[in-house]
This record gives structure tokens, sequence and C-alpha cells, in this order.
């Protein structure tokens, strides 16, 4: 026999203002199985729970609606009051006579009280149908794995693992680092980027508590929070890595020379190679499409045309004899309780820009190549030289917000960095040669963030960088200087530019393979493949799947403090969910009748969690079974449920049949 | 039984999106005409026609559901199964003899407060055009 | 290529004598080529350069009125100047709206068919295979396609917006070596002439300069109005600028083998002859 308990809640004059609240306790009275009503002030204050835990003891309730403010608000502080009182938590409906009644009938007060009633009347009529429900424990795996290798999950992994969580770095270049390595000072302080990052790489390779996977990719993910299984590539290096000594003789002496990625191609490697000289790990690989012997094997299966060269020259002369032509690809399964995923950002290709003439001029070159030509590691040593003749540019011209800020390209977000790296950049070029003049054609001049404004000041006060407002309408060839033509937007005059150099302040874009990487891990991506966050605000590194965590770029362009802070934020939240002893799942999710399922499996079609399982009864039946730890209780098997076999805890086909006839009995 | 002018409309709106786009509404005290009730479900493809059938057997002149955009859902792709379900429907409404358009499905997002007031007022106005339900419930 | 009926529009420049000789050599050409053209009986001017700016409704139905009458000849209509190629496709695409297709058709009296095709002469050139009887033997063109032909990309459909390329392999195909120079779509100045000539003479002699900076022997050109300006202000431009400036259509007619005086080319103001001589193609 249900004993319903009604709390009507004043909110102050919030409801109590526009709402009846006299004549709604007196219509409420009368709803059959409602033995007690009251009305509060504050319901979700310390006296208004209180006088919640009292009245379900006095009057031995066993169901409670509260009328109040929306669910989305204060059921989890309600249901907690009532847990307090012995009650199953999950015998409480919320009528949300604030948000959905008071608050947008405010003119019509007589309306508003008749609704407010009509939504008690459902709640009660709902709450009649409750069950209780008992969350499940289930056991964890006390490892987490990091996807990427750039400095937002170099920094989740150093943080994971030091709180003492074995933790695995995924990454599917030869090397860690990411972008960051690629770069040579960092705004606004000008420390140099290998010297700040390194040190972070080789103590994530030396951690105790890390493992990383270079040259690997993830390619499956089965399993839920807490237990997840991952298929991992582990591609072949064809190099012993634990007999290499990295003296450095196999890249030098390989004949085979290729467009280094690395360098965005303004420089050559081999076709063995290590991408930057403080990569981590500090061992070679071969890249097997371009290596000579490869060729030759591959022309013995099927000799057309010229024989090549069989070479060989790396294993040769490598002293230890690390080459190592057995190695093979390799896929292994490993577990896991927690993913953070960092797989960071690539930039535009500014190719789609015609006026710009990128990929026609070799003088028109993006922000990453200027960083690779300033980095005295770079394809140049440091000096900056325009790549068509080699010359040193006296006049340098910016041009920000390529695919960035641009509905025309898809790319209508800012990009945040770019600004900042013009700037950097254009002081860069005055400390390497004081002759170069450099002008930053700008949109708007986006520098919020510490020492940011005073940066990009310093740009145009003492590296007399001279920003010009407006768009870039065409660059040509004149001679051997590219004739910037542009607008002056501020004095409303055109200008025109002879530039030795183009620098395309090319936007931040998600890194190839994110969105395949995001289908792979049952996580959202928004129309441009940024991965969504589970709550722009309050979730910022969280996903909607639990157990998946996100840092870094891979969510939205970042600079390197933003993603350092994300990573560790990452971290933080996997710590959390790593350091429990079980997990506690929702109840609320879809359970299936056996006796009523005609084994169509159309739930299993519909579910997009893989969540429904099939099941052999005693008597050779298949039926349908709903794996608890995966269902997210959407409720889309029991839409599609033809024989009815399936319901969902909490949003039963009763509690809603129960709301709906309620309203005109 | 009195001729009653006013709509009676019942809402089922998902959790994750056009819910709290209706709690919105109420946060930036959007005025929408009081006509409905609305019942909150995980996601739009959880509504069962069943209900929406109950519904109109109930006597009510109208039903919304709504869901996050498509491409939107919470779920991933329910609010797709909502789309194909429901424009099955109305056809099946027709054939019941209840003009379709007393059934609506919106795409509303937790940040479209406007958006569910509108689509509420738009809607209580087209079945005051429409008039009270002819047929027998 | 077999051949190809259109219903050909000269527009006012080449029928009243400004660009008659980009008239005469499209017909020659095209003949040549297997492209017949077909003048449309009784059309009218496009509105050119000043309709569009007094009256929308006017600028989409003065075109209008000749995408009819291409409709009735159920053919798809050829221009060759850059500017009523513009209007017509401008009018196309204003009648998508179907508020405007229905006030045009008011206008009218009569309604235009939808599926009117309307392409400037390179779009129908190009890709057409041609036997040329001579190579223009690597003579060095800079190819000017000015605005009205390419921009906007979602009127007038043209193959790329900042760097078109149907008139560079057109010429290329007959032996000429079309240049990589960076002005070819660069304003020329326009109808500005006589309201801002000294504009005008900047901006022409931007572009001339240029192409004579990238060793051009000649410009080529598809409008009348570009070629107004690019060959009739040089001497008012000065610093001894002497390029020839031909149609494209008077190019690829001296590689089909016609002459200098069947294509008109006495009519420039820069003397074509010496370069003509010089390369053999007298």
């Amino acid at each position: 026999m249900a004993r319903i308990g009604v709390f009507v809640c004043h909110c102050g004059t919030n409801i109590a203002g526009v709402v009846n609240i006299q004549k709604v306790v007196e219509a409420v009275q009368l709803l059959p199985g409602v033995v007690y009503v009251a009305d509060e002030r504050y319901t979700c204050s310390d006296v208004g729970q209180t006088s919640i835990t009292q009245a379900i003891k006095e009057h031995q309730l066993n169901r409670l609606v509260v009328a109040a403010c929306s669910p989305r608000m204060h059921e989890a502080t309600f249901r907690q009051a009532v847990a307090r009182a012995g009650l199953n938590p999950y015998l409480l409906e919320i009528a949300n006579i604030r948000e959905q009644c008071s608050w947008v009938h405010s003119k019509e007060k007589e309306e508003a009280t008749e609704k407010a009633i009509e939504l008690i009347k459902m709640a009660v009529a709902k709450v009649s149908r409750d069950e209780p429900l008992f969350p499940r424990k289930v056991g964890l795996t006390k490892r987490a794995l990091v996807i990427g290798g750039g400095i937002a999950g170099i920094q989740a992994a150093l943080d994971i693992a030091s709180a003492g969580i074995e933790t695995v770095l995924v990454e599917r270049e030869p090397t860690i680092g990411g972008r960051m390595a690629q770069l040579d000072k960092t705004f606004p302080t000008l420390d140099c980027s290998s010297c700040i990052l390194t040190p972070k790489m080789v103590e994530a390779s030396h951690h105790p508590n890390i493992r990383l996977m270079t040259y690997s990719e993830v390619k499956a993910v089965r399993g839920f929070v807490g237990n997840f299984e991952v298929d991992i590539l582990k591609r072949a290096r064809k190099v012993d890595e634990s007999k290499c000594t990295s003296c450095g003789i196999c890249w030098q002496k390989c004949p085979e020379k290729v467009p280094a990625e690395f360098d965005r191609e303004l420089g050559k490697r081999s076709a063995i190679y290590l991408s930057f000289p403080q990569a981590v790990p500090n061992k070679p690989v071969i890249d097997l499409p371009h290596c000579r012997y490869i060729k030759f094997q591959e022309w013995q299966k099927n000799p057309q045309g010229k024989k090549p060269m069989e070479c060989r020259i790396c294993e040769k002369l490598c002293p230890p004899q690390a080459v190592d032509w057995s190695q093979q690809d390799e896929m292994v399964t490993e577990k896991f309780g927690a993913i953070v995923v960092a797989t960071g950002f690539q930039t535009f290709d500014p190719t789609g820009y015609g006026e710009y003439g990128y990929g026609r001029y070799p003088d028109v070159i993006t922000g990453l190549e200027m960083e690779r030509m300033l980095s005295a590691s770079g394809p140049t040593g440091g000096e900056v030289r325009r790549p068509s003749d080699g010359e040193h540019p006296k006049t340098v011209v910016f041009i920000s917000c390529v695919g960035s800020r641009d509905e025309k390209v898809g790319r209508p977000y800012c990009s945040k960095i770019c600004c900042m790296y013009m700037a950097k950049q254009s002081i860069m070029l005055k400390e390497h040669d004081p002759e170069i003049q450099s002008y930053i054609f700008y949109i708007d001049i986006r520098a919020a963030g510490k020492g940011y404004e005073e940066f990009s000041r310093r740009a145009q006060e003492e590296a007399g960088t001279l920003y010009l407002r407006g768009r870039i309408s065409q660059i040509y060839r004149q001679g051997g200087k590219l004739m910037v033509m542009g607008e002056d937007s501020l004095i409303g005059r055109q200008v025109e530019i002879a530039a030795d150099l183009v620098v395309l302040a090319a936007g931040v874009e998600p890194a190839t393979g994110a969105k395949e990487l995001a289908q792979t891990l049952h996580i959202s991506y928004d129309q441009y493949g940024f991965m969504n966050e589970a709550h722009p605000k309050l979730k910022p590194v969280e996903t909607n799947t639990d157990g998946i965590y996100l840092a870094g770029a891979c969510v939205s362009p970042k600079d390197i403090p933003d993603a350092v802070a994300n990573g560790g934020a990452a971290a933080a939240k996997a710590m959390g969910l790593l350091s429990q002893e079980s997990l506690v799942t929702d109840p609320m999710v879809a359970s299936v009748d056996p006796m009523k399922c005609i084994s169509c499996f159309m739930c299993q079609e519909v579910c997009p969690f893989h969540a429904v399982d099939k099941q052999k009864l005693r008597d050779g039946r298949e039926v349908a079974v709903i794996n608890e730890s995966l269902c997210k209780g959407c409720g889309l098997c029991v839409a599609s449920c033809r024989p009815g076999a399936i319901n969902l805890r909490g949003f039963t086909n009763q509690q809603l049949l129960e709301e709906v006839t309620s309203l005109w009995r | 039984m009195a001729v009653d002018a006013e709509p009676r409309i019942v809402g089922f709106l998902c959790n994750w999106c056009s819910y709290a786009g209706a709690d919105l509404a109420g946060t930036s005290r959007m005025a929408y005409p009081p006509n409905i009730r609305i019942i909150r479900v995980p996601c739009s493809g959880r509504v069962d026609p069943l209900f929406v059938a109950k519904c109109f057997e109930q006597g009510v002149d109208g039903v919304l559901v709504a869901g996050c955009h498509p491409g939107d859902c919470h779920y991933v792709q329910g609010n797709y199964f909502a789309r194909r379900r429901f424009n099955l429907m109305g056809r099946f409404l027709d054939y019941l003899g209840i003009e379709k358009e007393r059934l609506r499905l919106e795409w509303v997002s937790a940040s479209e407060g406007k958006r569910f007031a509108t689509a509420v007022s738009d809607f209580t106005q087209a079945l005051k055009k429409l008039g009270p339900r002819t047929n027998p419930t | 290529m077999a051949n190809r009926a259109f219903a050909y529009y000269p527009g006012c420049s080449l029928h009243h004598g400004v660009a008659k000789e980009y008239d005469v050599s499209s017909r020659l050409t095209c003949r040549a080529l297997g492209v017949e053209l077909r003048e449309i009986e009784g059309w009218t001017c496009c509105g050119a350069t000043s309709v569009h700016l007094s009256s929308r409704l006017l600028a989409a139905a003065l075109p209008a009125r000749n995408l009819a009458l291409v409709g009735k000849m159920g053919l798809p209509m050829a221009l060759a100047c850059a500017m009523c190629f513009s209007r017509h496709r401008y009018a196309l695409h204003e009648m998508e709206d179907a508020s405007m297709r229905e006030k045009v058709a008011g206008a009218l009296g009569d309604g235009v068919p939808a599926d009117v095709e309307v392409r400037h002469l390179l779009q129908i050139l190009d890709g057409v295979d041609i036997k040329a009887s001579r190579s223009l033997d690597g003579l060095k063109v800079a190819c000017y396609y000015g605005c009205l032909l390419v921009r906007p990309l979602e009127v007038t459909g043209f193959d790329d917006e900042e760097n078109p390329q149907a008139m560079d392999r057109l010429l290329a195909s007959v032996g000429a070596q079309p240049l990589d120079w960076g002005l070819k779509t660069a304003c020329c100045g326009a109808g500005m002439g006589l309201p801002r000539q000294d504009m005008v003479l900047r901006l022409t002699g931007r572009i001339l300069r240029q192409a004579v900076a990238e060793g051009a022997d000649c410009l080529a050109v598809a409008c009348p109005m570009c070629h107004y300006n690019l060959d009739s202000y040089q001497k008012a431009i000065g610093g001894g600028l002497n390029l020839p400036v031909l149609y494209f259509t008077q190019l690829l007619g001296l590689a089909l083998g016609f002459s200098p005086h069947e294509l008109r080319l006495d009519k420039h103001l820069v003397d074509t002859g010496p370069l003509l001589r010089s390369r053999g193609l007298v």
C-alpha cells in the first residue's frame, strides 16, 4: 500500500509568488495514495531536508514527491535526504513547478496554479509505480591508457603515474613530443621549447609506472568504465631497441633521402631516421615504403622494371647489429580502467586559399614551417632562408586567420594561438636579423592570457613589427618579390607590400584520424572533428562515456599552458576513478524479461552502446540480456521491443503511462 | 461536455537537451502558454508510439516530442530513431482520423530556451486554429 | 569534336563595333572547330554595367528576356563578352529565388525555362580537340581573365577564381606558352575610364608592366572592356609600353590558319604586326 508524501516548495517567492501554494496543498491532499502533504519555504535547505526525513519516519511514508525546482537541480539532493530516512532513494519523483511553471507563467497565476497541481498529480502517479532500485558494484583495472604523446598526453601520463598507477602512453609517431617538439620558442616567455619539453619527455620514458608505446596505434576498444580492453597495433621499427645505441651511423650512411615530415618537408631525412635529435625513445625507425632493401625484396617477388640495389647498408654498418628485418607489426591487447585521449591538433592546409598562392609560390610558408626554420636543430640550422633561393629575407609579411574565423573554408572558430605565435615569430626574426621588417595583417589581436597583451605590445614596440588591420586580397610574384596586396582598414586605404617571405598563420584543426578514434571509443565529436566534452563548462575533461577523459587540443584549440593544465585535470579525473576499490553503476538501466523475449534482437540493432548480448536459456532459447555496465539507460531498446519484453528502470512503461493517464482521470 | 477552447498538450522531453532547454526558458523567464504538461524521458528515442496513442485516447489535443538536434544526441543516435518513428506515426494518425499536425517533433538543445518557448507558443497557436478534437476518443 | 550548336549572344560591344574583331574571330574559330553558333534572333542588351546599380528587377529581367528566347531555341547559350556572360549568369542566380523568378516572369509577361544553360566560349572550347594548322610556337602569352568571367565562383561556375586555367589550357594546346603570372584576375578598372581615368591608368599599368616583367610577348583577353582598357591606354600610361593585346579567339584563329586580316587584327591600337611577323604567324 503506497503511502505517498508530498512536499510543496515555495522557493521563497520564486514559486509562491505565482502559484497559490495553499490551493495546491488542498488539491494534492485529495490525490489517491497521498497521506501527507507539507509546504516548505526552501525545501532544499537543511531545515527542509530534515522535515523530509522526519516526515518519512513519522508518517511511515514509502514514496515521496517533491514539487520544487527542476530535477536537474536537486534530484540528487533529495535522493540523499530520502536515503537518510532509510527509504530507497529511487522512490522519489520531482514535480518541476519552478523552471517549467512559475517562472514561465508569472502573468497567469491561476493557470500556473492549475498546472502545478497537474504536474504534481503526474509525479504522484509516477511515484506510485516506482520500485526500489539498487546500484551494483563492479571491479576495475587500476591501469590507465593515455592516447597521444604530445605535451598534454605526457603531462597526463606523468601525473597519473606519479599517483602510483601503471600507465601506458601510446603515440603513433616514432617519438613522443608532439607539436611542441617542433616549436623553437614559446610565447610569451620565449622559453626554448625543447629545453622545457625534453626533460618531461625523458621523465616519461624513465618513469617506473609509465610504459611508452611509440609507433603504435589504438585499433579497437571494448568494455566499459573500469574495464576497458584495448587492441594496440605496435608497428615494426625493424630496429631492436634493446641493442641500438643511437650512434647515428645508420641514418648518416643511408643513401635514400626523402622529405622530412618533422621539418614540414623543408629538409630531408634518410629512410632510416630519428625524427629529431632529442627524440624519445632515442632509437631510429625504418620507413618501410622508402627503404631500398624493402623495395629490393618487393622486386624479387615481382621482378618488374629495373632491379634496385639490395642496399642493407644500415644493417652492415650497425656496430651492435640492431637492425632486425624479422620484426613484424604486432597487435597487443591490454586492460585499462581509464582512458585519456590527447590526440592534439594539426595545422590547417592553406592550399584552399588560392589568393595566397601557398603551394604555388615556395616563399609562402606556414607558421609551423617558420617555426622549423627558426629552430637551431631545424633544416636550416636556425637560419631564416627563403625556400626558393636560400636568400635571407628582409621583409616578412604575416597573414593571420588562415583557416580560422572563416566561414568560407568551414573554419568559423578562432584558433587561439596564432596571434601570439605571429608576435613571437616577428620578435624572433628581429633577433635573428635586425634588418628584418615584419608586417602582420590581422583581424583582431587576441591576446587574452597572462603576459600575452604585454608580449604582443613588445612585438610592436621593441621588434618594430607593423600591425595592419585588414585582409589580403592577393599575393603574386613580381621579380624575386612577393607582392602582397591588401587593405589597411584603419586608414581605409589599399596597401601593397613587396615581401621576401610570407608566413600564413595556419589555424588549428583536429589531428587526422581523430574522428575515427572517437568512433572507436564511442565518444562524440563536433562538425570539425574536435571531441566533445561532457559539459563545456562544468565537465571540460570528461566525455559522455564514463572512464574516458579528454586533454589538450583534441577538444578545441589550446596553447601550451592550457594543454598542460588540461592534461593534469584529465589525470586527476582518471586518478579519482582508479582510486576506488569498485565502481557503483547507475541502476536506471534496461532489463529484459526472458519469458517475453521473442529473440528478434531488434534491441541489439538499435543499441548505440553495444550493451545487448545474447544469452542461452536452459530450454535452448536464445534471448537478449542487457550488460548493465555498458547500458546508459537511453531506452531505445525499450521503445523498439515488439513484445514489450524490455523495460527501463526508473522510466518504465508503467510509470510513463501512469503519468499520461493520471492527467484526465 | 463543455467546449474547451484551450488546447491540452503533453510534451515528452529528452532529459539532456530539450528538458534542459525548457529549464533554460524558465531560468530566462521566457513566457509561453501554460497549456503544456511535460513528461521527462531519458531520450526522444525512449518515447514509445503507444504513449502518444494513449495521450490521444485520453483526449489530449496535441503531443510534442522534443529531443536533441540530429547529431547531438546524448545517446549518439536516439533522436534519429525518434525521427523515423514519429514520421511513421504521423501517417498512422491520419489513418485513425486524427490530424497528423497534432503530433509535433522538435529539436531543442539545452541552450535553446527561446526555441523551446517559441515551439510551445507556435504549437499552442496551431492547435487553437485546428480547434478541439472532433473524433471520438 | 562533333558538331555542337549553341544559341549565340554577341552582345552590344561585339555587334556595334568596339569589339567587332572579337565577334568575327569567335565565329570563325568556332565554325572551324565544329561549334555552331546560331545567333539569337531579337536579342537585346543585357543591362551591362549600369542597370544592376539602379534596379535589381530590371537587371534580372533584361538578361531573362534573352534567356527566354534561348529557351525557345532549345540550345545551350554561348557568350563571348565577359560582362554579358556575367549578367546572364547573375540573372539565373537571382531567379533561383522563387519570388524573384515570379517577379521577372511578371515583368516579361513570359516565364524563363529553369534549365537554360549559360556558358562562356572558354568553357565551351575548353577540352575541344583542336587540329592546329600551325603552332603558336612558344609564344609567351599572359592570359588575362579579369573579374567578370571568374568572380564570384558560385555565380560564374568558372574553373578557379584565383588561378583560372581554361584559357591557359586552350592556348597551350595550340603551342603557346602561357605564363604563370599573378595578375590574371586583377581588375583593369572597367568602366571607370571616364570618371576616374587616373585609377584606370594605375590598374592597367600594373597589369601591363607585370606581364612585361614576366616576359610576355602579348596579352590574351576575353572581355571587350578589358581589351579596350589594356590596349588603348598604353601610350597614356607611358614608360614605353608596347604590348599587343589580343582576344584569345584571335590567337586561336591564327593557329587555325586564318589570316590577320580575316581575324581583324588591324583593329588594335598596339600594332600586332611586328610580333606576328617575328614569329612567322603572318
